[in-house]
């Protein structure tokens, strides 16, 4: 019999009926979080919306 | 030559003094009257309560920063405010207590021409049974609200993971401590910011975290939730919130009020009516929320409280007060100029102003217990609330009564915040968000109640370098240092 494969993510669905209902980052999403490449990006993206927001604001 | 007196010296506080000291100048005289020597910048309590921060790297002491700027300083708490003046002239003051080591307990009266109520909220732990005395934090929990709260949060978390790395499994539980707090962002990032650190600590196995709110739904962080544009979709914020305690193995209770709190366990009434118990190894719970209980007296020394502040002891501005039933609510009952409406040479700022009503849904339990968040007024709303009003304290001291008022109303302005989710350079995350505006206004963004172009979040390591920043720089900023004026609120 093949091994079945556990994808980490996936397993807290099962801990709580709450948790199932809702959504949960599979490992690229998560990897995506702290990649730096990517989160220099968002980085840049993040603080030129901030700074829009700021200027609508005063 | 005018006086304007700031009473406390927290964000809108002391925005309003260091500006209204540097457009005034020397010809003008600025008093600030605050019990603390310290200055805190409050956002990064967080990291002091998990150990990532120590207390002095998010406070300062406020007395050179005041000297430098020309304010004159009076560490001291307000206890009462006479609008008309007293017996002997018709000039207004405010009576003060003070709280140094060298005058502790000492009254003194401050004559003003304007005055401006920065006071901020009294944590009102007194509030729920267990939880404190006044406001005193109890013994059964921690906070961290103050430097102080957190130090000492900090020091039951160590005893918590020691236990843990001993083989002893404990609960965690964080949140709000009564029907009726805000700032549940603060809870948010710590109880995400413990995850992060017994993760660190390798006995994250050796926890049972649990999360308690009053919210009536994860993600509404008092301002009625946010909706998203993520994947072409609009969203709301309960999916990515119920998302993110899902993905950390976080449980949660919602539409919590706390009744009670005891050694080891809270008790709680829910909004469908039913009630129960939580058991705990450590708990931080915010309390609400309420007005430091100042006083007012017209001339003829009558106690005229109700007319100056609401029944919550926040200070009544140019707010709609009586804007009914929910449905009846419109972004235009929210207080544009913060001006006292009795007393024209009033003004409050930050949480010390009285919101017209809440901005979340309201909600109670069938046994009549409102369980619903309050407005949040910190951060940078109170910054840019504190600079309006300064601008329109200099406006009437250089052209009189007369002069036109600066505008700053919540359901005009936006808000970027940053939720800390785990410290660390290359390991942490943060929630990054911007909400426009505060106020949903359905009438000019029906639907969402918000321009859903400027409001946006993610969660990332991004957010986490922006937070670590923005810690630095308002730091810098309060500090008065070169170029503090051009750091926006």
């Amino acid at each position: 019999m093949s091994k079945k494969k556990i994808v980490a993510e996936e397993t807290n669905f099962q801990k709580n009926d709450a948790f199932n209902l809702t959504m949960i980052p599979g490992a690229f999403a998560r990897k995506m979080r702290t990649c730096l490449i990517w989160q220099f990006i968002r980085f840049i993206t993040i603080n030129i919306k901030m700074i829009i927001v700021v200027g609508k604001s005063h | 030559m005018a006086r304007l007196v700031v009473l406390g010296g927290g964000v809108a506080g002391h925005t309003t003094a260091t500006f209204a000291a540097r457009w005034l100048g020397s010809e003008h005289e600025v008093v600030v009257v605050t019990p603390n020597a310290k200055w805190n910048w409050i956002p990064s309590n967080i990291w002091v309560g998990v150990g990532e921060m120590k207390k002095e790297e998010v406070t300062f002491d406020l007395a050179p920063v005041y000297a430098k700027a020309g304010i004159t300083y009076r560490q001291a708490k307000a206890v009462s405010i006479n609008p008309e003046g007293g017996e002997s002239s018709d000039q207004p003051f405010v009576t003060i207590e003070y709280t140094s080591a060298d005058k502790a307990g000492q009254s003194e009266t401050i004559e003003y021409d304007y005055l401006v109520n920065a006071t901020g909220p009294k944590l009102n732990f007194g509030a729920t049974p267990g939880l404190g005395e006044g406001s005193q934090l109890g013994e059964h929990t921690v906070s961290v609200c103050t430097s102080d709260h957190a130090v000492h949060a900090f020091e039951k978390l160590t005893e918590a993971i020691e236990k843990m790395k001993a083989g002893t499994r404990q609960k965690i539980l964080v949140g709000t401590g009564h029907g009726m707090c805000t700032c549940q962002g603060a809870a948010f990032e710590y109880i995400f910011n413990i995850e992060h650190e017994l993760r660190k600590a390798g006995v994250r196995d050796m926890a049972d975290i649990k999360w308690i709110s009053n919210e009536s739904f994860l993600g509404d962080f008092g301002m009625g939730g946010l909706h998203l544009k993520v994947g072409g979709f609009v969203v709301s914020s309960k999916l990515f919130a119920e998302s993110l305690f899902a993905e950390r193995n976080v449980e949660w209770i919602i539409g919590a009020h706390v009744s009670k709190v005891e050694e080891g366990k809270v008790h709680y009434e829910l909004l469908d009516g039913s009630t129960g118990e939580e058991e705990f190894d450590f708990s931080m719970l915010i309390p609400p929320f309420a007005g430091v209980g100042l006083k007012a007296y017209n001339k003829a020394g009558e106690d005229i409280t109700d007319t100056v502040f609401a029944p919550n002891g926040f200070m009544k501005v140019d707010a709609n007060y009586n804007a009914g039933a929910y449905e009846n609510w419109k972004a235009s009952d929210w207080p544009k100029t913060y001006q006292n409406p009795t007393y024209k040479n009033m003004f409050a700022a930050g949480i010390a102003f009285a919101p017209p009503h809440i901005i979340s849904k309201p909600m109670s339990s069938p046994n009549g217990t409102p369980i619903n968040p309050t407005p949040p007024r910190t951060g940078m709303p109170s910054g840019i609330i504190g600079k309006t009003v300064a601008h329109s304290v200099c406006a009437l001291i250089a052209k009189g009564e007369n002069a036109h008022l600066h505008e700053a109303s919540m359901a005009k302005m936006g808000a970027a915040c940053v939720a800390s989710a785990g410290k660390g350079v290359f390991t942490g995350t943060a929630a990054a968000m911007t909400v426009y505006p505060v106020v949903p206004d359905f009438e000019k963004y029906p639907g969402t109640g918000r321009d859903t172009n400027y409001t946006f979040g993610e969660i990332g390591l991004a957010g986490h370098w922006i937070k670590h920043i923005l810690h630095h720089l308002f730091i810098y900023k309060a500090k008065l240092n070169p170029g503090w004026t051009l750091i926006p609120e």
